[in-house]
């Protein structure tokens, strides 16, 4: 990489300090989001699974409920943190109050401005999901020392959602598409083997969702924190690198030409 | 004179609904039907293996009436929270209609006429999917339609109250974080509130999700017991009527000077 390249990279510090500086006034809607998933974990893992006790998990052995779903909940909650700041915020900063703009008119460019955002997004979905892991961590959810890399993971998987939301908010025109972003997170949650094993699913569905990226993420946060270590975590990790990397290079691309003219 | 004042107010948010309708129709509909396949029947899988279902009855016939009670609360909270703050407070609706002949009395009669209507297209979507799969097949389980109504009548019209004392929109989002929302996961739709803890038990009971979650399960399943009915929909009547009883001299304050 070249030195002016390195530059580049160095000023999305200042888009995230924006950022930074902004959330002073809202920091309770941030702090609040942390609250949703430690509800599912209260109803769900422990009120549902006080009526299922026990579900299998990978190579034969078995985990209770509330350890099943605790780790899909921290994968979800990383991407919910990351999608809604590149999606929804993103567009109200591209769109209304213009501030992307404002940012890349001064020596910030737009692959800094664009790269700033993704971090920050990583950031409030990492906030989230690691939250939830001290959480578990706390109520005895977590099964194996192998838990300790479920940080970087939830890390990882923030950044593959950050920046496939702000990847998808380069194609957003009006509030209106946002609506279908929700409608694609909603099934998303519900089906990525959040709350149940694929083991479930008739095999041809099953490969389907295999092949989605919350599932991706909850299959390697899982694998982690319940222990059942094998080679396709690794292949869970190289798809949401491959995700990420692909979906930053779209959002950079036509965010500047979207605005350099 | 306060019926054909309340319907105008109806056909104001009528016209304004026909230009907004498709996304709210695909919600009313997607969201039981994601939530009844992942739930019900995915999970639920795995609640009829390990405990037979719940009180003999398989997890997707358990869920699906307590979920329906837990979604005309959502949409009732919706309803009567940012759209009625828009109108007294953003495009000002409320104080071009009092301009003309009608009175505070119509407009709350008004409003709570259409969220019933709003509520009573929630319950029907909701009951088709229900019967889809499979779970409503009675003729008697329609009337968990006006049960689902009133048990989100039950909510609407005491946030109603609230809205009408509300500055700005920053308390919905936490009514929905802090109310709503631990309602809808743990105050009975998704296990029995058995299973709370006993402090817990009392403050779901206080709550009108519980008595609805109940009448619809009871309508639903078949095995409700009348006096448990007679409670229930009293308790939520109670809710509506105090409701409605706070909201018309708090928007009276609000909107007459």
């Amino acid at each position: 990489m070249s030195v002016r390249a390195m530059r580049f990279s160095a000023r999305s510090v200042h888009m995230i300090e924006r950022n930074a500086l902004a959330l002073r006034r809202n920091w309770m809607i941030i702090f609040s989001g942390f609250v949703e998933p430690v509800l599912y974990l209260l109803g769900i893992g422990f009120g549902i699974g006080s009526l299922v006790r026990t579900v299998p998990v990978g190579d034969g052995h078995t985990v209770s409920y509330a350890v099943f779903v605790a780790p899909a909940l921290m994968a979800s909650s990383a991407m919910n943190g990351a999608i809604y700041e590149s999606t929804f915020n993103l567009f109200y900063k591209l769109r209304y109050t213009k501030s992307f703009e404002a940012v890349v008119s001064t020596p910030v460019g737009v692959v800094d401005a664009t790269l700033g955002e993704v971090v920050w997004a990583v950031g409030r979905g990492s906030l989230y999901s690691i939250g939830f892991g001290v959480l578990m961590l706390a109520l005895g959810l977590v099964a194996s020392p192998w838990a300790v890399l479920a940080v970087p993971a939830a890390i990882l998987v923030g950044f593959a959602f950050a920046a496939l939301g702000t990847a998808v908010t380069t194609f957003v025109r009006q509030w209106q598409d946002l609506d279908t972003v929700q409608l694609a997170l909603q099934p998303m949650f519900l089906f990525s083997a959040t709350f149940f094993p694929v083991t479930v699913y008739p095999p041809a569905l099953r490969l389907v969702v295999e092949w989605t990226p919350l599932y991706r993420g909850i299959d390697l946060i899982r694998g982690l924190t319940t222990g059942g270590v094998g080679p396709g975590l690794l292949g869970d990790a190289g798809y949401l690198v491959v995700m990420g990397v692909v979906c930053v290079a779209i959002a950079a691309l036509r965010l500047r030409s979207r605005l350099l003219k | 004179m306060i019926a054909t004042g309340a319907v105008r107010v109806v056909e104001h948010n009528a016209l304004v609904f026909s230009r907004l309708w498709r996304g709210s129709i695909m919600v009313s509909f997607f969201t039981p039907l994601f939530f009844l396949a992942s739930m019900g029947l995915g999970l639920g899988s795995l609640v009829n293996r390990g405990s037979g279902g719940v009180g003999g009855v398989p997890y997707i016939n358990f869920l699906a009436p307590g979920l329906l009670a837990a979604t005309t609360m959502q949409a009732a909270a919706f309803e009567c929270m940012y759209p009625i703050l828009g109108k007294i407070l953003w495009d000002r609706i409320y104080d071009a209609m009092l301009a003309t002949p009608l009175a505070v009395r119509d407009l709350l009669a008004g409003e709570v006429a259409w969220v019933t209507l709003r509520l009573l297209m929630v319950a029907s979507i909701f009951w088709c999917v229900m019967a889809g799969f499979g779970v409503a097949r009675t003729p008697e389980s329609l009337l968990v339609i006006p049960a689902a109504v009133l048990n989100g009548l039950a909510f609407a019209t005491p946030l109603l109250a609230f809205t009408a004392t509300q500055r700005s929109d920053n308390a919905f989002s936490t009514i929905f974080r802090f109310v709503i929302t631990p309602l809808y996961l743990l105050g009975g739709a998704f296990f029995p509130i058995s299973k709370l803890p006993v402090a817990l038990q009392a403050v779901a009971w206080a709550t009108p999700l519980a008595h609805g979650v109940e009448l619809c399960r009871g309508l639903v399943l078949g095995n409700l017991v009348a006096r448990n009915a007679l409670l229930h929909v009293t308790v939520l009547l109670a809710y509506t009527i105090v409701g409605v009883a706070f909201a018309r001299p708090l928007l009276t304050k609000r909107l007459v000077k």
